[in-house]
């Protein structure tokens, strides 16, 4: 059962970027996804929420490509242009300190990579490249060895990267997942920021929605291979989240946070990849 | 001065045919082994180099025992070995190792065994020596045009991959999204280090072949952070190690009163080594970040 509910869409003039329709993908003989479908709008900032396992990668894989759905289909923009219409960003990215390649080096292969031959150097690619750094905020760093740079500013390499051939749509694999507290804060204020500036619809998966909740205009909530997606106040409320999980959820909105706790009737308990936290511990917020 | 030239350059040096043959072979290998080498780095498969390399052991006494010319057993040998870590999977990280390790210790065997009876079918070790080893000075002249054609093809596929190549070789993760085909752009380039490898056994022998293709690259890395100036250093670098190599092994003939030329190899290697300690000393002083 897909809950695609009906929001107050927004003045609908913003393009479709990413139509998803009712794709189910079985793997190992589980169902990982299940008749899941929703759509994204340019320009907007939407949240893939789920715990581990929930089937968030897969669905990534599917949208990119890489996994054939065993039915249902996934269309890009108006699905003219093929690979270069989704940027991504993958989660791990590590590299050897040495590696002869700067951030900018990185960062023009989003641009051409896919070409044979060598590249001639091009003030017009160049001028491209300084235009991304510039978007990411990278400048001061894109001449160092991508081996050498943080997790923070390997990821808005990567940004810059995926950016760079103009996608219609940024897929961002738990981007805020390596991330401390202030670093992850900065990646969601500049990436809703690219979101809005550059009209494009920017997708990202994460197990924990707070940190997106000040910019994520929609949101996928994923659990057990079904998908309810909608705006937050829509989709993250108890009667949907129990229809969703097949047993009893409550939510709870302290303080601006949102605490998903799940419970069989009596038995209360919390449902630790919700919130965060340890088992059997509730977060306290001010 | 005069006389401090004519005795690191030996008057009759340069006319010499059999050092004209040895300077233009060990050319065109020197420059695609180190520009071959460089991917071989960043792709850290320095291992499976060394066992391609290693496997001309097998391939040169083979050739030497059926009669025909040591350089086409090191193609065959290192273009088959490269066929079967393929198949075997060497391109996933896990059991990579273990892999091309036992390919190599069935290789070795194989050639102990070619190289024992070649000795005894010959009754000198000489030809041991040259497979082993390298023996530039006694090439025939029928191999350059065969060393120009496999050396440009190995070249070749580098630089027509070049851009894919870099971004597989980066992060097959980013590489696989853009719908590039990351398992035969893999499996091409392990086909140009077979070739750059062979090449190279042929001028410095089997057992050091991995020098030229690892060594200057890693000299490059140190001292530059791009790519494409990264090749020109390390093609660079083998050029020098490898011309220098041969004028000293020329010279050395003059150095014991047995005159018994030190091999070229040795001299070859041993350069390529200065070069890269002298890179490590430059770079952790130009390091910033």
């Amino acid at each position: 059962m897909s809950a695609e509910l009906l929001a107050t869409e927004p003045a609908a003039t913003a393009p479709e970027a990413l139509s998803v329709d009712g794709v189910t993908v079985r793997l190992g003989g589980r169902t990982v996804l299940d008749d899941v479908s929703f759509s994204v709008r340019a320009g907007e900032f939407t949240g893939l929420i789920g715990s581990n396992g929930a089937g968030k990668t897969t669905l990534f894989r599917v949208i990119l490509g890489l996994q054939p759905p065993l039915s249902g289909h996934v269309r890009v923009g108006d699905g003219r242009r093929g690979g270069a219409d989704v940027g991504y960003v993958p989660q791990k990215f590590l590299l050897d300190p040495d590696m002869p390649l700067r951030g900018r080096d990185l960062i023009a292969l989003g641009l051409d990579g896919h070409r044979l031959g060598v590249p001639l150097p091009s003030r017009a690619r160049r001028a491209r490249v300084d235009e991304m750094l510039d978007a990411v905020d990278a400048c001061a760093f894109a001449d160092d060895r991508v081996g050498q740079l943080s997790g923070g500013e390997q990821q808005r390499i990567l940004i810059a990267h995926a950016l760079i051939s103009r996608p219609r749509l940024l897929l961002l694999d738990e981007p805020l997942a390596n991330l401390d507290l202030r670093a992850a804060q900065e990646a969601v204020r500049l990436l809703s920021r690219i979101a809005s500036e550059q009209r494009i619809a920017v997708l990202i998966s994460a197990h924990e929605m707070n940190p997106l909740l000040p910019v994520m205009d929609r949101i996928v909530y994923l659990a057990a291979g079904r998908a309810a997606s909608g705006s937050v106040d829509e989709v993250v409320r108890s009667e949907v989240l129990t229809e969703l999980y097949g047993h009893h959820v409550d939510v709870l909105r302290v303080h601006g946070r949102v605490i998903v706790v799940g419970g069989r009737g009596h038995d209360e308990h919390v449902v630790p990849e919700l919130t965060g936290g340890a088992p059997g511990s509730v977060e306290i917020v001010k | 001065m005069h006389q401090v030239l004519r005795a690191i350059v030996e008057p009759g040096f340069f006319g010499n045919s059999s050092v004209q043959l040895a300077a233009a072979v060990g050319a065109v290998v020197a420059i695609v082994a180190s520009s071959v080498g460089v991917f071989t780095v960043i792709r850290g498969q320095s291992f499976a180099g060394e066992a391609l390399g290693d496997l001309g052991a097998t391939g040169g006494s083979s050739a030497y025992l059926v009669g025909i010319a040591p350089l086409w057993g090191f193609l065959a040998i290192a273009v088959a070995g490269a066929s079967v870590m393929e198949l075997i999977g060497i391109q996933r990280a896990r059991g990579r190792d273990l892999a091309t390790g036992i390919v190599l210790g069935a290789g070795f065997g194989l050639a102990a065994l070619l190289l024992y009876l070649g000795t005894i079918y010959d009754n000198t070790t000489g030809a041991t020596v040259t497979i082993l080893f390298g023996s530039p000075f006694t090439l025939s002249s029928s191999v350059l045009p065969l060393v120009a054609v496999f050396g440009g093809l190995a070249l070749g596929i580098v630089l027509v991959l070049y851009r894919p190549l870099l971004l597989v070789s980066v992060s097959p993760d980013l590489a696989s999204a853009r719908r590039l085909p990351v398992r035969l752009i893999g499996a091409l380039y392990l086909l140009a280090m077979a070739l750059a490898v062979a090449l190279s056994a042929l001028t410095i022998g089997a057992i050091l072949s991995t020098a030229l293709l690892v060594g200057p690259a890693a000299t490059a890395l140190q001292l530059t952070r791009r790519p494409g100036r990264a090749i020109a250093t390390a093609a660079a670098v083998g050029i020098g190690a490898m011309w220098l190599g041969i004028l000293l092994a020329y010279d050395s003939d003059d150095w014991s009163s047995s005159h018994h030329a030190w091999p070229v190899s040795f001299f070859v290697v041993a350069l390529v080594l200065l070069a890269y300690i002298a890179s490590r000393s430059l770079s952790t002083r130009a390091r910033g970040r």
